[in-house]
């Protein structure tokens, strides 16, 4: 039965005492490390040392994050909260194809991998059916004609588009 | 009136026309879809309007923070799930309309008092604009200093029962917003050594991992929801008739949306929950609240509405952003070389009201589209959720590469994006981080500039409106010292009462057994001793 503290304290109780051991841990690792990191120059007044507002603010992290450790109605690392870490090391996967997308967009030009990117990750995401797969593919396109044929935003043409021949060249690299 | 005519001028242009139409119906749309939201949008839009004026790069984003509101209240009226966070309010009475079969009904009224509340808050602040440009310039550095910390300070404490976590973030924010190369000394901070660090942490990319890739990867990460959407028949006009029964509680709530968007920090739940409670305790049917009063529903979207307009007085009156959404607008100004504050004011008035005029035609231009177009455009609550973050993830890359070209700015952002997700997951606040960077980077100058004048420590407050600040700080910080001292002591009742309490069921039982046998034999003792006496009486 849950205690009057627990049933007071707002949010979810999966995973919080994770959590705030990882950010109070954090935190002392930065401040152990704050004269190596920050300077102290002589002469001059407190409010203009460089070290002053790194000081100020792992300060602020240490007293509020350590009194909202210390105020935690838990003390004790359940398996719920070992769950929660893996729900939170899952997400890392969908974290690691944006990566492969930012990586592979100088190489292979953006509109192919986009093309490749958007379905892809639809089909890995549980969609099977050509319907949206066909979505993702016309968002693909949408996407890029958008942002980078018409707002023209600052995305480099793929390095594979120099094997095109020379005007269709310069047409991908300022258009896809 | 030549200052409206300037302010006509800037806005005479094509592109600022396309720029008013593109914010406010995308802005619709975004509102209309759960799950994405004006500060996801806004954050992958950023880097593309750096390339664009600034005034119709402000517009767009203008736009979409304006109108994303009057798309929100669709969802949250037909199925009962806000578009975006300041919606909540209105499923309240929104979906209780749309249960009794009158979701036209709502869905119009909620259109009309939106409508009423952006028109409202520009044209107050339009009227208000000479009296600011002779308030702005009393605003020095340590005014500045102690607004930006009154923003900070309201920030945090407005997470109730959160406020430890909250100022922990926000002193996080502070701290990364310190990594990099300090400007005055030239010495590095945080940089372990390492050339990416050097430029410091770019705050366009940790909005947009603790915006738009969290929310990708809680979409991604979700099930799609089966949703039923009820037809809507017939014309969408008699909702303006119905807010025009109800002037005292439109006016009275889009009032209240004016003074809390102006105050940092504060925003539009504030602005709500104190027009709501307004609404409830004045209407003549106070028991039809929160089962479809349309009173309740003016309340809560006029008072929303009436925000964004307001909420750019600090933030172009001072340069001090009061929540997420303006903190990443200031980046556009910077970009441009626009340094909102007093000297806007002063020297660029016409750009100013500018600005309000857009808010005012953006806020016809949603209301027309709405009217004709909510029919096609309920259609998008559809779109399922990890589609969505297919599509959130695919632009949000746009947002990121597009800025530098920088596969380390990605790797950064998808850091803060996991981030952004455990804090989801947890229930804790993004915002504050956000904040604590902006803020934190504002008050580090202005505290420097402001104290190279200051011998003793009281000369900081010694002009009026610093000094009308500090006191404020103080009255922020003792009202919620009180709150939470009183929660603790309502807390070690209840622990009290908890302690006391059996919780044996057992024990209970005999307990209850014997306090009944106790009083009837009380009972029993009493009704003997009265027959006793009367007996005795007889002789």
């Amino acid at each position: 039965m849950p205690t009057e503290r627990e049933r007071r304290f707002v949010g979810l109780r999966r995973g919080q005492l994770i959590f705030a051991l990882a950010f109070v841990a954090l935190t002392l690792l930065m401040l152990s490390m704050i004269t190596s990191e920050t300077r102290w120059v002589d002469k001059t007044r407190l409010f203009a040392q460089p070290r002053f507002w790194p000081a100020v603010a792992l300060g602020g992290m240490a007293l509020m994050g350590g009194l909202h450790l210390y105020r935690l109605p838990w003390r004790r690392i359940t398996r719920y909260d070992v769950w929660e870490t893996q729900k939170w090391l899952m997400v890392v996967e969908y974290a690691l194809w944006f990566m492969a997308y930012v990586l592979l967009v100088p190489i292979l030009g953006y509109l192919p991998v986009t093309l490749i990117f958007a379905p892809a990750l639809s089909w890995r995401v549980g969609y099977r059916s050509p319907r949206m797969i066909g979505f993702s593919l016309v968002f693909a396109v949408s996407v890029v004609i958008l942002f980078k044929s018409l707002l023209a935003v600052k995305i480099p043409g793929g390095a594979i588009y120099d094997y095109l021949p020379g005007a269709l060249r310069s047409f991908f690299i300022v258009n896809f | 009136m030549d200052l409206l005519e300037s302010a006509i001028k800037i806005l005479a242009r094509w592109d600022v026309a396309m720029a008013l139409l593109a914010g406010s119906v995308g802005g619709v749309l975004i509102g209309a879809i759960p799950g994405v939201g004006p500060a996801v949008a806004i954050a992958i839009l950023l880097p593309a309007t750096f390339s664009m004026d600034p005034i119709v790069g402000l517009t767009v984003l203008l736009g979409i923070y304006g109108s994303s509101m009057y798309g929100g209240a669709i969802p949250a009226i037909l199925i009962n799930t806000p578009g975006t966070a300041v919606n909540a309010l209105t499923t309240y009475d929104g979906y209780p309309m749309t249960a009794r079969g009158e979701p036209r009904r709502a869905l119009s009224l909620a259109y009309s008092a939106s409508f009423f509340g952006g028109i409202f808050s520009v044209v107050c602040l339009i009227l208000f604009a000479p009296v600011l440009a002779k308030i702005a310039p009393m605003f020095g550095s340590r005014e500045i200093f102690l607004a930006a910390l009154l923003g900070l300070i309201l920030v945090v404490v407005a997470h109730r029962g959160q406020a430890l976590i909250a100022g922990a973030l926000a002193s996080f924010g502070i701290f990364i917003q310190t990594i990099g190369l300090e400007p005055v000394k030239y010495s590095q901070r945080f940089t372990f050594g390492q050339d990416f660090l050097s430029g410091g942490i770019n705050l366009i990319v940790v909005v947009l991992g603790l915006f738009a890739l969290s929310q990708a990867f809680v979409l991604l990460t979700s099930e799609d929801e089966k949703i039923r959407l009820t037809k809507l028949r017939g014309g969408m006009f008699q909702g303006l008739r119905e807010l025009a029964r109800h002037p005292r509680v439109a006016s009275v709530s889009a009032g209240f949306g004016v003074m809390m968007g102006m105050i940092p920090g504060v925003g539009e739940f504030t602005a709500q929950f104190m027009s709501y409670t307004y609404a409830q305790r004045s209407s003549k049917r106070p028991e039809d609240f929160g089962h479809g009063s349309s009173e309740g529903l003016i309340a809560a979207e006029t008072s929303n509405n009436a925000v964004p307009a307001a909420a750019m007085v600090p933030l172009l009156a001072l340069g001090i952003p009061g929540e997420a959404l303006t903190a990443m607008m200031l980046s556009v100004f910077y970009v441009h070389n626009v340094v909102p504050g007093p000297g806007l004011f002063q020297n660029k008035m016409d750009f100013v009201v500018a600005l309000y005029l857009a808010l005012l035609i953006l806020n016809v231009l949603v209301l027309i589209f709405l009217l004709f177009a909510t029919n096609a455009l309920i259609q998008v609550v559809r779109i399922p959720n990890r589609f969505l973050g297919v599509c959130i993830l695919t632009l949000s890359f746009v947002g990121v590469y597009s800025l530098r070209n920088s596969a380390t700015d990605c790797v950064m952002a998808a850091g803060f994006g996991v981030l952004g997700y455990i804090l989801k997951r947890l229930s804790m606040p993004v915002v504050p981080i956000i904040l604590g960077m902006v803020l934190g980077g504002i008050m580090e100058v202005k505290l420097r500039a402001g104290m190279a004048r200051v011998k003793e420590p009281l000369d900081f407050i010694d002009r009026p409106v610093a000094f009308i600040l500090f006191l404020a700080i103080i009255l922020v910080l003792a009202t919620h010292f009180r709150r939470v001292w009183l929660d603790r002591k309502s807390l070690k009742e209840a622990e009290w009462q908890s302690k006391q309490r059996s919780t044996s069921f057992g024990k209970m039982l005999l307990r209850r057994r014997n306090s009944l046998s106790m009083e009837r034999g009380k009972l029993a003792r009493a009704r003997r001793l009265t027959w006793y006496r009367r007996l005795m009486d007889l002789f």
